[in-house]
């Protein structure tokens, strides 16, 4: 009893560990393609905040310095996107995927060029990082069977950015569904025709929704070098901008729907740490390289047969241009 | 300056009256394309006013002006006498300017308030505005006779009510001045006339209707005046009640034309087409055509008449090889072509001699990328004289369709042009010239002149007939009256799936016609 009660609390704290970037990469997705722009560049975004965030750290020993460093990069890089997409009517997934080609060459580069340390950051020390918070009576209560170590165990002792992502999903769909600039950014991925002729202009919402994207992707970017690890490593988001995209269709676009996928996949990255050089019964020890892929093959298999009719925004990768 | 066009009473607004919209001198160009040239529009306050032209005479472009969704290259917009500086849609509908495109703009999978409530939500949260906004739609329901349930889904909802939400939607937004581009191009006859029933109220209170069509007819029932542009500038400004459908006609193409027009009685030869108890169902298995039985011969034009929807479509795409017949028996000059039996497409159909100008050429009578030169081909591709060896003779197909395009008067004549740069008449006539010239004994035609101008009507009428006259056999289906009268030398009605009666040109009144395709009168 207490041996489970102890492994589901620690897979369920690894599953929220890993599942904060996915969520703030998605939710930043979210804003990206329902106002009608692919965001392929999620990855590059996240990366070049990781960098931002973990150079500026190290240079001035502050993590919050740090994350503004990231916001700024991050949306600078949504910016970058937008002009390409939105003023130059570009292909919105050749300049995405320009800037994470871009993004994953120049990072190395400049923290060989800055710290010498072959492509890395040096070492974040318990300053420069966001540590854990301990929430209120998480000693007094851990002694209280089951809720004790649920709260104390999974909800209590995370960074400020695992929570802060928490309350970004109740705070995206409010933002989506009752106010005005969601109604807005919902229409213009759907038929910019019927926003521009409503009196409202499409460049301006969606480089609105681009800079929005641009400042989750700098909290999960943050989050990965300044958080989760003590400093920036080439290529450290290791596909989870893809995998965050692959939630958002798999949550068909929605908040709540992508948390859950986002919750899905972390906890399939879970398992595979978990069962790493692990004996499973009856089959004995599984290569490595083979657990890992657990969930990109598991991504494959959700997003090519279980997703049923994910249905797209309309206007989702179309440069818009007037008719004439 | 060219010499002055007829404008009868030109500048001075009757009765005393005000303008409520002006522009002035208003000039475009789209890339090398003059759009409009010095046009100048001025719309008395509280009239219905008029706009006819042919495709690509600049009428919706000076309407976009009017709207700010394009701005003007020169001239200037008044508005209530001031000037107004409208660049953006924003703009014209802060000074009351309200729109109701011809291409709806409504957010599909919206509902009907959420349309509404669109750029003009009245405060950051929703909530806001949404309670307002119910109550607005409730009222302006009531006064103008306009409900539509306001959480109903857009995409539910049959286009009729969907041009209703637009219009909702400008009166919303306070418009005083409503343009209208061809609002009954997407509506049944009673439907249409509601819609001009409601202008006809929006105007004795007051309010300021422009209205775009090409339906001369239209023009003639409803409007106070009526402005004709050709080729980007205005040659016309007259009252309505001083000018009549010819007149309008000739200022519109720019000389004579012949509404109507005229034929040598029929010459009926053998049969070519034979429909015996012909069942088609549609996607749903929903059966759409339920036992139908004629035929036609060569040497006559048998026309189809109905209201949209009354399982034309079917029975079309059934007799030209797209879709499976559910039952039944179709012969073309004699041999049976089921189209049940698998693989009796429609190439086959065409090598046996048939043509097929199919009823919506944007989905399947062109391919809108491919140039004018391909298209001219496509469904003959596969015959010996566009190939040299194995591959396809580019020269010789060019050449072909540049000859095409002179005999059938497709402008601009340059077969290398792709398909969707042709305005919508220089479109069917190349489908036309397509289907006439691989020479077919039985051609099938829907809608032959949707979404064309008036100089192209008249010429596709004219090859129709030459065709007939030619001894081919021509069925034509068409939702416009008119077109059948015209052209045919029987006509049928269907109604429901089935044929209810068959009446002749001659002796038929449009009235009659009427209430056979409301399924009400069988034939006399």
């Amino acid at each position: 009893m207490e041996d489970t009660l102890l492994l589901v609390s620690t897979m369920a704290s690894a599953t929220l560990r890993v599942a904060t970037p996915l969520v703030l990469a998605a939710l930043a997705g979210l804003f990206a393609e329902r106002s009608g722009i692919v965001d392929i560049g999620l990855e590059g975004k996240m990366l070049g905040a990781a960098f931002a965030a973990a150079a500026t750290a190290a240079v001035t020993g502050s993590a919050w310095l740090g994350l503004c460093a990231a916001l700024a990069a991050s949306t600078l890089l949504s910016l970058i996107h937008g002009f390409a997409s939105i003023t130059h009517h570009g292909n919105q997934v050749v300049s995405g995927m320009a800037l994470n080609i871009m993004v994953a060459g120049l990072c190395p580069v400049l923290a060989n060029a800055w710290f010498r340390q072959s492509g890395q950051t040096p070492m974040l020390g318990q300053q420069a990082r966001f540590g854990p918070i301990a929430l209120p009576f998480a000693e007094s209560l851990a002694k209280v069977p089951v809720i004790g170590p649920l709260y104390s165990g999974v909800i209590s002792g995370h960074n400020i950015l695992v929570y802060l992502a928490a309350l970004a999903v109740p705070v995206v769909a409010f933002v989506v569904y009752r106010t005005s600039f969601g109604l807005r950014l919902r229409a213009v991925g759907e038929n910019p025709e019927a926003v521009d002729t409503a009196g409202v202009s499409v460049s301006r919402l969606r480089y609105q929704a681009l800079i929005l994207a641009g400042l989750l992707c700098g909290v999960a970017g943050a989050y990965l070098s300044t958080a989760h690890n003590a400093g920036f490593i080439r290529d450290m988001t290791a596909g989870k901008g893809y995998l965050a995209l692959a939630a958002l269709i798999f949550g068909k676009w929605k908040p709540v729907p992508t948390l859950l996928a986002c919750l899905l996949f972390a906890f399939a990255d879970a398992v595979q740490i978990r069962l790493q050089g692990v004996p499973v019964p009856g089959i004995g020890i599984i290569p490595v390289q083979l657990i890992q892929a657990l969930p990109y093959v598991l991504t494959v298999l959700l997003l090519a047969g279980f997703v049923g009719k994910s249905v797209a925004p309309k206007a989702s990768g179309i440069p818009y241009l007037k008719e004439r | 300056m060219t010499a002055a066009p007829a404008l009868d009473s030109a500048i001075a607004p009757p009765q005393g009256g005000r303008w409520a919209i002006e522009a002035v001198d208003i000039d475009k160009w789209f890339g090398p394309v003059h759009a409009n040239r010095d046009v100048t529009l001025r719309v008395a306050k509280g009239s219905i006013h008029g706009i006819v032209g042919e495709n690509g005479a600049g009428k919706s472009t000076l309407m976009n002006i009017l709207y700010g969704y394009h701005p003007a290259d020169r001239g200037e917009i008044r508005i209530d006498g001031k000037t107004a500086d409208i660049r953006r849609p924003s703009d014209a509908l802060a000074l009351g300017v309200g729109m109701v495109h011809q291409h709806f703009m409504l957010v599909e999978n919206f509902s009907v308030l959420e349309n509404v409530l669109l750029g003009a939500e009245g405060g950051a949260l929703l909530a806001e505005g949404r309670g307002k906004a119910r109550a607005e739609l409730e009222r302006l329901g009531r006064d103008y006779g306009l409900e539509v349930d306001p959480d109903a889904v857009v995409e539910d909802l049959p286009v009729g009510i969907q041009q209703r939400v637009e219009i909702l939607k400008a009166l919303y937004r306070g418009a005083e001045t409503l343009i209208l581009d061809e609002p009954t191009g997407v509506l049944t006859p009673q439907e249409a006339d509601k819609l001009f029933h409601f202008l006809r109220v929006l105007r004795d209170q007051g309010k300021t209707v422009i209205l775009i069509t090409h339906k001369l007819r239209e023009i003639m029932d409803v409007t106070d005046r009526v402005t004709v542009m050709r080729r980007g500038a205005v040659v016309a400004d007259l009252l309505t009640q001083n000018t009549s459908k010819e007149e309008l006609a000739e200022l519109m193409v720019g000389r004579k034309v012949r509404l109507g027009g005229d034929k040598a009685p029929a010459n009926p030869g053998a049969v070519v087409l034979e429909v015996q108890d012909l069942h088609v169902n549609d996607e749903q298995g929903k059966p759409r055509v339920r036992g139908v039985s004629f035929n036609v011969r060569g040497g006559e034009i048998v026309g189809i008449a109905g209201v949209s929807g009354n399982g034309q479509t079917e029975l079309l795409e059934a007799l030209g090889g797209i879709r499976p017949a559910a039952s039944g028996r179709i012969a073309l000059k004699g041999s049976e072509v089921s189209t049940r039996r698998p693989g009796l497409t429609a190439r086959i159909l065409r090598r046996l001699g048939l043509g097929h100008v199919p009823e919506d050429r944007h989905r399947m009578g062109l391919v809108a990328g491919f140039a004018a030169y391909e298209n001219a081909i496509l469904g003959h591709q596969d015959e010996k004289q566009y190939h040299r060896g194995w591959l396809l003779d580019r020269a010789r197909m060019v050449d072909y369709c540049g000859e095409w395009m002179d005999a059938y008067d497709v402008r601009p004549g340059n077969p290398l042009l792709e398909a969707l740069s042709f305005s919508g008449g220089n479109q069917q006539k190349l489908v036309v010239a397509r289907e006439m010239e691989h020479t077919p004994d039985l051609l099938l035609v829907g809608q032959p002149t949707r979404g064309v101008d008036i100089g192209a009507i008249e010429f596709i009428h004219k090859r129709l007939i030459a065709m007939r006259d030619a001894g081919k056999a021509v069925l034509v289906v068409s939702v416009e009256l008119d077109e059948i009268m015209t052209l045919s030398d029987r006509i049928l009605v269907m109604f429901d799936g089935r044929i209810v009666g068959e009446v002749s040109p001659e002796t038929a009144t449009e009235r009659q016609l009427g209430l056979m395709m409301a399924g009400i009168a069988e034939a006399a």
